[in-house]
């Protein structure tokens, strides 16, 4: 093929590629589930919102930046939250946090019965909402206590697509999450390059640099040294056959250990690291695992 | 912070709700329900004062093209008329849908 055709037929499935980073919150649940099987849990009509908001000044939104559905996944039972990034950077207050809180408890519930509820996370979120302070603090760590109590029965699955990415105690969950998909949009990490170079100075990290912030927390950086398990190009279509991939090929009988649960193994990654010599993104890649894009 | 509330004759119902935005930066939130009484109520939640005034053109406006009984709830942040314009024209579409 000579590049003139091979640039065309890039652009064509350029082209055909729905963009899932372009999509709102509703939207992406939408294109992650069945056709059709859409049901959303306080939505916006409910109007269960931010109490703490508006006493900061703050319109707030009616669904407080989580959308909750049930719906299938392939037919079989399935619950997802969505975070809405456009509104506040996709923080965790009280009530959004309360609101996946919740929904994987019941599917815990459901579960722990023996009704299989299959739980998929789209995070797209800066972490805490700072003016919700120790309030969605406390969500996220009902959060983590969740996904750790509910992935014993069945995968969880998340998503970072980007462009915010996945930030603070939200990136532990992520991390937490049995199964992660991202982009090569998607950014993963505790502090977010802004609050670095803050608090540490320019010389430290330069929150400016994309090539740099990418290299050490972007998807394929993440992906490449083993913190997620696809990497996937920005496509609806894609992200929602691979959400349900990792449900069907799940080994439900011996599963891997989780990362969160190889202690050992992580030390021994960060003690071949000299922190006065930090390796850049690239040479990290071949110090811990070199794993191509799928 | 401001509530700002506007009221308009309606001539016919409309069949069902309908949610559109985000109160994103520049952007706002629509929630449409049908009204209880026959007319049109309108609750304007925005982070910007001082532009009532400015609500009252865009609404007056819009509202003179469309009369369904609807009672919209607005949360803006920082919308401006041609945003705000384009979000209740996609709410009062999301009524076909």
């Amino acid at each position: 093929m000579n590049t003139d055709a091979a640039s065309r037929a890039g652009y064509r499935r350029f082209l055909e590629r729905h963009s899932f980073i372009e999509m709102n919150a509703r939207e992406r649940v939408r294109a992650v589930l069945d056709p059709g099987t859409l049901r959303e849990m306080l939505g916006p009509f409910d109007r269960i919102k931010s109490p703490w908001l508006p006493l900061q000044g703050i319109v707030a939104q009616a669904d407080d930046g989580v959308v909750l559905a049930r719906g299938t996944l392939d037919g079989k039972p399935a619950v997802i939250a969505a975070i809405e990034s456009a509104y506040q950077g996709g923080s965790m207050g009280e009530v959004s946090g309360a609101k996946i809180a919740a929904a994987l408890e019941l599917a815990l519930e459901d579960c722990a019965q023996g009704r299989l509820i299959l739980p998929v996370l789209l995070f797209e979120t800066g972490g805490v909402r700072l003016q919700e302070a120790n309030l969605g603090l406390a969500a996220i760590a009902e959060i983590h206590a969740a996904i750790i109590a509910l992935r014993r029965y069945v995968p969880v699955v998340g998503v970072i697509a980007g462009m915010v990415g996945c930030f603070g105690g939200m990136s532990l969950a992520a991390a937490l999450c049995t199964h992660l998909i991202v982009t090569p949009q998607a950014r993963l990490g505790m502090n977010g390059p802004e609050v670095i170079e803050q608090e540490a100075g320019i010389e430290e990290m330069d929150a400016a640099d994309r090539g740099l912030i990418w290299s050490l927390i972007g998807g394929e950086q993440r992906f490449a040294t083993g913190f997620a398990d696809d990497l996937l190009e920005d496509d609806a279509d894609a992200i929602a056959a691979a959400v349900r991939k990792a449900f069907s090929t799940a080994p439900a009988s011996a599963p891997a250990p989780m990362r969160s649960r190889q202690v050992e193994r992580y030390r021994e990654l960060l003690r071949s690291i000299d922190p006065n010599q930090p390796p850049d993104g690239e040479s990290l890649r071949r110090l811990w695992q070199p794993r191509r894009m799928t | 912070m401001e509530k700002i509330q506007f009221d308009y004759p309606a001539l016919h119902s409309v069949p069902q709700r309908v949610h559109v935005g985000v109160v994103g930066s520049g952007d706002l939130e629509v929630l449409l329900e049908p009204s209880a009484d026959a007319r049109t109520h309108v609750l304007v939640n925005t982070s910007v004062d001082g532009f009532e005034a400015t609500w009252k053109n865009v609404l007056d406006r819009f509202f003179a093209r469309f009369q369904g009984a609807v009672s919209i709830e607005i949360n803006d942040f920082g919308a401006t008329p041609g945003t705000v314009m384009l979000r209740l024209a996609q709410a009062v579409e999301g009524l076909r849908a």
